[in-house]
C-alpha cells in the first residue's frame, strides 16, 4: 500500500531525479565491477584489494594535484599509470607465489594484501580526510529540465560504455584477448599450448588496475572525501555487482553495476522509512541471486568437474 | 587416544585451569584481560576453523553470530532497573523490557539463537562454493550489523547498550573455553568428524560415499554459529558494553588470521594462534610509542605502525607459511614424545607430509 | 625447472624475511628496555597522565586533534604537585576490545594517576567499568553520550552532552523562523542518533506541531552517496535540515544537497567543526549552522587566550573545538590532582567530583552531580572558509 502511494505523491520531477542519480551511481559501480570481473575471470579469485587500489589512486590523484600541483589531466595519466604498476606489484608479491596453492589460501593473501593497503595508508596519510582535487570543469552543475545533476555524472557513464566496448574488443578480437580467454577456460591446457600465462594475468591486472583508477578519478570527483577506509564499501558493492551480472563476464558486470545502483536509489525513493537498510539492500540481493541463479545473470552455467 | 593420554590431558587441562586460578588471584587487571580476550578468542578460533578448516567451507559470517550471542547477552542481562538509563533515547520494547536471565543462561540463550539463525542461513547459502560463500556469509554479518543498527528499540541502536554486569573471572572463562575445545576435539575424532573431513577433501567423492553434503555442512555451520554466539557473548561481558560497530565485518579478519596462523584444521593450532595474535598485538604496542635510540628519535615509530607491522605479518604468513604453526596436525602427546626423541627428525617428516 | 626455481625463491624471501623478524624483535626489545630504564630513574619524581585516543582506525581524525590539545596543555601546564607531568599515549584503535585493553594497560602497567580521553563514547563506555574497578578517574574528552558518565563514579568528561546539544540546536532552528524541518541521522553512529532525538522532542514542543519533523532520513558511517535520501527531503521542501553526524559524511552530504538544489540551510553540531570540513565541503558548507563549545571571539579566560597564541605557534590555523575540549580535559584532570595534593587515585576522583568555577579554554567550569560540565554552547557558522561566530547559548 505505501508503496504505491509513495509513487503516487511522487512528483515526475522527483522520479526523473531518482533516475538520474541511480543511473549515475550504476555507471561508477559498473566501471569498477569491471575491473573486478576481469581479474575473476582470469585467477577465478576475489581480488579484495581492489577496492583498496580505488582508494590509493585517489591517494595519487592527491598528491600530484594539490601536494605537486601538477595539471589534471597530465595527473590523470601519471594516475593511471602509477595504479596499474600498483596492482601489477600486488599480483607479483601477493598472488603469483601461491599460483598453485588451494583457492582458500589466495583468498586469504587477497584478504590480507587489502588489510595492509589500509593500514599503511592510514600510517603513511593518517586517517584525516583529504578532499579529492575539485576540477571544476567536471563537478559542475547542470540543470536539465527540472533535474539537477553534475558534469561528471553526464561523464561517467559515457567512460563506462567506452571502457565495456574497449574491453570486449580486445577480449574478443586480439590476440591477448583470445590468449585471455584461453586462460580463463583452462589454465593447464593454455599453458602448455604455449600461452605465457604470467604475462596474461600480468596484463590482466594492468587493465584492472587502470581501470580501477579511472573509477577512481570519476568516484573522487563525485564524492570528493578521500580517507583509508574508503575503498572498503565500494569494494564490496561492485564486487557484489560483478556477481550479480555473472561473474567473469564483462556485459554481466555493467549489468549488475546498474542493477544494484539503481536499486539503492530507487528503494529509498519508494520506501524512505528503509533507508537506514539502504547498505543491507546490497547483500540481499547478492544472496537472493545466488540462491536462484548462482552463476549471475549473464553467467554461464558451469558443472564441477571431478 | 589411549588411556594414558587421556589421563594426561585432563591432568594438563587441571593444571591449566591452576594456572588460570593463578592469574585470577595473583595478576593485576591488564594481564587478566589480555588472558581473558585469548580465552575468548580461542572459543570464536575454535569455531571458526570447525567451519573453514575441517569442512572447507570458507566462511566469513562470525562477527554477525558473535552479534547475536553478544547481543542476546546485552538485552537480557542488563539489571531490569537501570534499562530506562541504557534505553534513554527509544524505550525498550515492552516485550522484552522486563526479562532478565543470569550470564549463563544468556550465553546458552545467544549461542542457541545463532545456531538457529545459521540453520536458516545455511540452507541456501551452504550451496555455494569458495568465494561466493565467503562472500554471502559476509554479507549475511552485515545484514546483521545493519539491522541492529536501525531495531533501536530492541537492540538500543546505535547508541549501544552498557552496564553489562562485568565477567571478568579467568577462571568461568578458562571454562568456557576449556568446553569448547573438547566438544570440538570429541567431535573432530567422532564419525562426524571424518564425515567432515572428507568433505573439505572431495566433495563429489564423499558423496558419493554416501555422506549428506547438506546435514554435515548445516551441522558443522550450526555448532560453528553456537560457540561463536557463546564466544560473542562472553566478548560482550568482558567489555560490559556493546555496539554495532564492534561487529564490522573486519572483526572476523582477526579470527581468520587466528586460524590461519594455528593452521586450519588444526584445533591446538587455532589455541595457540589465539595466543600469538592477543599477545603478539600487544607486543607490538612498541611500535606505536615513539622511540629514542641512541638519543636520535626514530620517525618511523609513531601511531600506526603496529597495525602496518601486523598486516605484513599476516601476509607473510600467507605467502611463506602457508600450513600455518600446526598444518592440521595436532599438538597430541605422540607428537609431542615424537618431538622430545628427535625434533629435528621430527620437523623434517612433517615437512615431507606437507 | 621452474618450479624449483620457485623454490628457491622462496626459501631465500624466508630467510630475508625471518632476519627482518629477529631485527623487528631486537629493536622492540631495545626499545621495551629503554623505556623502562628510564621509568626506573624518574619514576619517584613524575606523575604520569593516561592519554587514552583513538589514533588508528576510524576516529583518527578526531583523535589526532585532541591530541594537539592535551600536548598544548602539557607544554602549558608542564608540572603539578612540583613533579613533572608525563603523558602516555595509548592508542584505543577506534576498536572497543583495544580501549578495554589499552585502559587497564595504563593503568596497571604505566601506573597513571589519572586518565584524559576518549573521543567516541563507545571507546569511553568500553573503559568505563576499568576505571571503576580499579579507582581511577578518567576525564573524557568528547564523549558526548549521556551513559559513559551515569551509574559511574569515575568518568567524568570536559564537553556537553547529547541531550543538551540537540535542544540547542532546536531552539535556534525555531528562532530562525523554521517551521518544517528535516533530519538527517547517521544511523549508526551514537553522537547522531542521540542529538536527532533530542533536536526531534524539542523542536516538537516548540512547534507544538507532531508534524514538523517532516521527514527522518538514516545513512550509514561510510556511505558517500546521498542523493536518495536528499532528493526526498527536496520533495518536502523543508525550512531547515538538521543533519548530525561525522565531518567526512557530512561535508558530502551539505555538497550533494546544494548540488540537487536544496536552498534550506543545513545545522549540525560540534563534530563538524574541524578544517576537513570545510575542505571537503568547500563552498557548499557557507552558512551551515552548527553548536560547539568554544569560539575565539567569545573567548574570555585568560586560559583561552594562552591557549589560542599557543596553538597559532605550534600548529598554525584555527583551533578546533575538539581541540580546545582536550586541553580542558587535560586541564580538570590536573586541577583535581593540584586539589588532591597527591597521586591517590581516590583522593583525585573526589577533588575532580568537586571541580568548580576552573578557569578553562571553554569558558568557566563547574561539574555537576553526573560529572558533567555545565557550560554555554556556541552557534557557529561557515564563512568565506572560516567558522564564525553567530550566537551564545547559556546554560540553563
Amino acid at each position: 500500500m505505501e508503496f504505491f502511494q509513495a509513487i503516487a505523491n511522487m512528483s515526475g520531477d522527483s522520479l526523473a531525479q531518482h533516475l538520474a542519480n541511480g543511473i549515475s551511481l550504476g555507471s561508477l559501480y559498473a566501471l569498477i565491477a569491471i575491473g573486478y570481473t576481469m581479474v575473476y575471470g582470469i585467477l577465478l579469485m576475489i581480488n579484495f584489494a581492489h577496492g583498496d587500489i580505488v582508494m590509493m589512486a585517489c591517494y595519487f590523484a592527491f598528491f600530484g594535484i594539490t601536494v605537486f600541483h601538477i595539471p589534471w589531466y597530465i595527473t590523470f595519466v601519471g594516475v593511471i599509470i602509477a595504479t596499474a604498476i600498483l596492482g601489477v606489484v600486488i599480483e607479483r608479491t601477493a598472488y603469483r607465489p601461491l599460483r598453485d596453492a588451494p583457492k582458500n589460501s589466495v583468498l586469504i593473501s587477497a584478504i590480507g594484501a587489502s588489510f595492509l593497503l589500509e593500514n599503511l595508508a592510514n600510517y603513511l596519510f593518517s586517517g584525516r580526510p583529504m578532499r579529492f582535487p575539485n576540477i571544476e570543469l567536471l563537478s559542475q552543475n547542470i540543470s536539465i529540465g527540472g533535474i539537477q545533476i553534475q558534469a561528471i555524472c553526464l561523464v561517467i557513464p559515457v567512460i563506462t560504455i567506452i571502457s565495456l566496448v574497449v574491453l570486449l574488443h580486445i577480449v574478443n578480437h586480439t590476440k591477448t584477448g583470445m590468449a585471455m580467454r584461453a586462460v580463463s577456460k583452462d589454465y593447464e591446457i593454455a599453458r602448455v599450448m604455449g600461452v605465457d600465462i604470467d604475462k596474461i594475468i600480468s596484463i590482466t591486472f594492468i587493465i584492472g588496475s587502470s581501470l580501477a583508477a579511472i573509477g577512481a578519478i570519476m568516484w573522487g570527483i563525485r564524492y570528493p572525501g578521500i580517507t583509508p577506509m574508503m575503498g572498503v564499501m565500494p569494494g564490496l558493492k561492485c564486487f557484489i555487482a560483478a556477481v550479480i551480472g555473472g561473474i567473469g563476464n564483462i556485459k554481466g558486470a555493467v549489468l549488475g553495476g546498474f542493477i544494484l545502483g539503481l536499486g539503492e536509489i530507487l528503494i529509498v525513493a519508494f520506501f524512505p522509512q528503509l533507508s537506514g537498510y539502504r547498505d543491507a539492500f546490497a547483500f540481499i540481493v547478492l544472496i537472493v541471486i545466488l540462491f536462484y541463479k548462482p552463476t549471475g545473470l549473464l553467467g554461464e552455467k558451469t558443472t564441477e568437474k571431478v | 587416544m589411549k588411556k594414558k593420554d587421556v589421563f594426561l590431558t585432563l591432568i594438563a587441562i587441571a593444571a591449566l585451569f591452576g594456572v588460570a586460578c593463578f592469574v585470577q588471584t595473583e595478576m593485576d587487571s591488564y594481564i587478566r584481560r589480555i588472558v581473558n580476550l585469548c580465552l575468548v578468542y580461542a572459543i570464536i578460533g575454535l569455531s571458526m576453523n570447525l567451519t573453514n578448516g575441517f569442512v572447507g567451507q570458507f566462511s566469513l559470517g562470525q562477527a554477525g553470530f558473535m552479534a547475536i550471542g553478544a547481543y542476546v547477552v546485552g538485552i537480557f542481562t542488563v539489571p531490569v532497573e537501570l534499562r530506562p538509563n541504557v534505553f534513554y533515547a527509544a524505550p525498550m520494547n515492552p516485550l522484552i523490557a522486563d526479562i532478565q536471565m543470569p550470564l549463563w543462561l544468556a550465553l546458552i540463550a545467544g549461542g542457541l539463537l545463532a545456531a538457529l539463525v545459521a540453520f536458516l542461513i545455511g540452507t541456501p547459502v551452504l550451496r555455494l562454493r569458495g568465494d561466493y560463500l565467503a562472500v554471502a556469509t559476509l554479507g549475511f554479518s552485515e545484514i546483521i550489523r545493519i539491522w541492529i543498527t536501525n531495531a533501536q528499540s530492541i537492540t538500543n541502536g546505535a547508541l549501544g547498550i552498557k552496564d553489562i554486569p562485568p565477567l571478568n573471572d579467568v577462571r568461568y572463562i578458562f571454562l568456557a573455553t576449556a568446553v569448547t575445545f573438547i566438544f570440538i576435539a570429541l567431535l573432530i575424532n567422532s564419525s562426524y568428524g571424518r564425515a567432515f573431513k572428507a568433505i573439505r577433501e572431495d566433495e563429489i567423492a564423499a558423496e558419493a560415499m554416501g555422506v549428506s553434503l547438506f546435514w554435515h555442512k548445516n551441522l558443522a555451520f550450526m555448532i560453528s554459529a553456537f560457540f561463536a554466539g557463546v564466544g560473542g557473548g562472553l566478548y560482550g561481558a568482558l567489555l560490559g558494553t556493546v555496539d554495532p560497530k564492534n561487529f564490522l565485518f573486519t572483526l572476523t579478519y582477526n579470527f581468520l588470521l587466528i586460524i590461519v596462523l594455528g593452521g586450519m584444521g588444526s584445533i591446538t593450532g587455532s589455541m595457540l594462534g589465539a595466543v600469538i595474535v592477543t599477545a603478539g598485538l600487544e607486543f607490538l604496542r612498541v611500535f606505536d610509542e615513539p622511540l629514542m635510540l641512541f638519543g636520535m628519535d626514530i620517525p618511523l615509530f609513531r601511531p600506526g605502525f603496529r597495525m602496518v607491522i601486523f598486516s605484513a605479518l599476516l601476509m607473510a604468513c600467507v605467502l611463506f607459511w602457508r600450513h600455518g604453526i600446526m598444518g592440521t596436525s595436532e599438538l597430541t602427546w605422540k607428537n609431542i614424545r615424537a618431538f622430545c626423541k628427535n625434533p629435528f627428525s621430527f620437523f623434517g617428516r612433517k615437512g615431507a607430509e606437507r | 625447472m621452474q618450479t624449483v626455481k620457485k623454490g628457491q625463491i622462496t626459501l631465500k624471501m624466508k630467510k630475508i624475511l625471518s632476519a627482518l623478524l629477529a631485527s623487528a624483535v631486537a629493536m622492540s626489545l631495545v626499545a621495551g628496555c629503554g623505556g623502562e630504564k628510564k621509568e626506573d630513574a624518574k619514576a619517584s619524581d613524575v606523575i604520569k597522565v593516561g592519554v587514552f585516543l583513538p589514533l588508528t582506525g576510524d576516529n583518527a581524525a578526531g583523535g589526532e586533534l585532541e591530541l594537539r590539545g592535551i600536548k598544548l596543555a602539557n607544554k602549558l601546564h608542564p608540572e603539578v604537585l612540583g613533579k613533572k607531568i608525563e603523558l602516555v599515549v595509548a592508542d584505543n584503535k577506534s576498536d572497543k576490545a583495544e580501549a578495554a585493553s589499552v585502559a587497564a594497560r595504563l593503568i596497571e602497567k604505566d601506573k597513571v594517576s589519572v586518565i584524559v580521553g576518549s573521543y567516541g563514547s563507545s571507546l569511553s563506555m568500553a573503559a568505563g567499568n576499568i576505571v571503576k574497578d580499579s579507582k581511577v578517574p578518567a576525564v573524557g574528552t568528547s564523549c558526548t553520550n549521556p551513559q559513559v558518565t551515569a551509574n559511574n563514579d569515575y568518568y567524568f568528561r570536559a564537553c556537553f552532552i547529547d541531550p543538551f546539544q540537540g535542544t540547542v540546536m532546536a531552539n535556534y532552528a525555531f528562532k530562525q523562523g523554521a517551521k518544517k524541518v528535516a533530519i538527517v541521522q547517521e544511523v549508526s553512529n551514537d553522537y547522531a542518533v542521540g542529538l536527532a532525538k533530542f533536536f526531534k522532542e524539542a523542536f516538537i514542543k516548540l512547534t507544538g506541531d507532531e508534524n514538523s519533523i517532516v521527514e527522518i532520513a538514516n545513512y550509514q558511517t561510510g556511505d558517500k552517496d546521498f542523493s536518495a535520501i536528499l532528493t526526498n527531503i527536496k520533495a518536502k521542501n523543508p525550512d531547515a535540515i538538521f543533519a548530525p553526524g561525522n565531518f567526512t559524511e557530512s561535508a558530502l552530504l551539505v555538497k550533494q544537497a546544494r548540488q540537487l538544489g536544496i536552498e534550506a540551510p543545513f545545522m549540525g553540531g560540534d563534530t563538524w567543526e574541524t578544517q576537513e570540513f570545510i575542505d571537503v565541503g568547500g563552498k557548499d558548507v557557507e552558512g551551515v549552522a552548527l553548536s560547539t563549545a568554544f569560539d575565539r571571539e567569545k573567548a574570555t579566560t585568560p586560559e583561552a587566550k594562552k591557549f589560542l597564541d599557543e596553538y597559532v605557534k605550534e600548529y598554525k590555523g584555527e583551533p578546533s573545538a575538539l581541540t580546545a575540549m582536550a586541553y580542558d580535559a587535560y586541564l580538570i584532570a590536573i586541577d583535581g590532582i593540584k586539589r588532591a595534593g597527591s597521586t591517590d587515585t581516590v583522593k583525585i576522583r573526589d577533588a575532580i567530583a568537586a571541580t568548580k568555577d576552573l578557569e578553562c579554554v571553554t569558558g568557566m567550569t563547574t561539574l555537576d552531580k553526573n560529572g558533567d560540565p555545565i557550560k554555554g554552547a556556541v552557534i557557529k557558522t561557515v564563512k568565506d572558509g572560516k567558522f564564525t561566530f553567530l550566537d551564545f547559548v547559556e546554560a540553563k
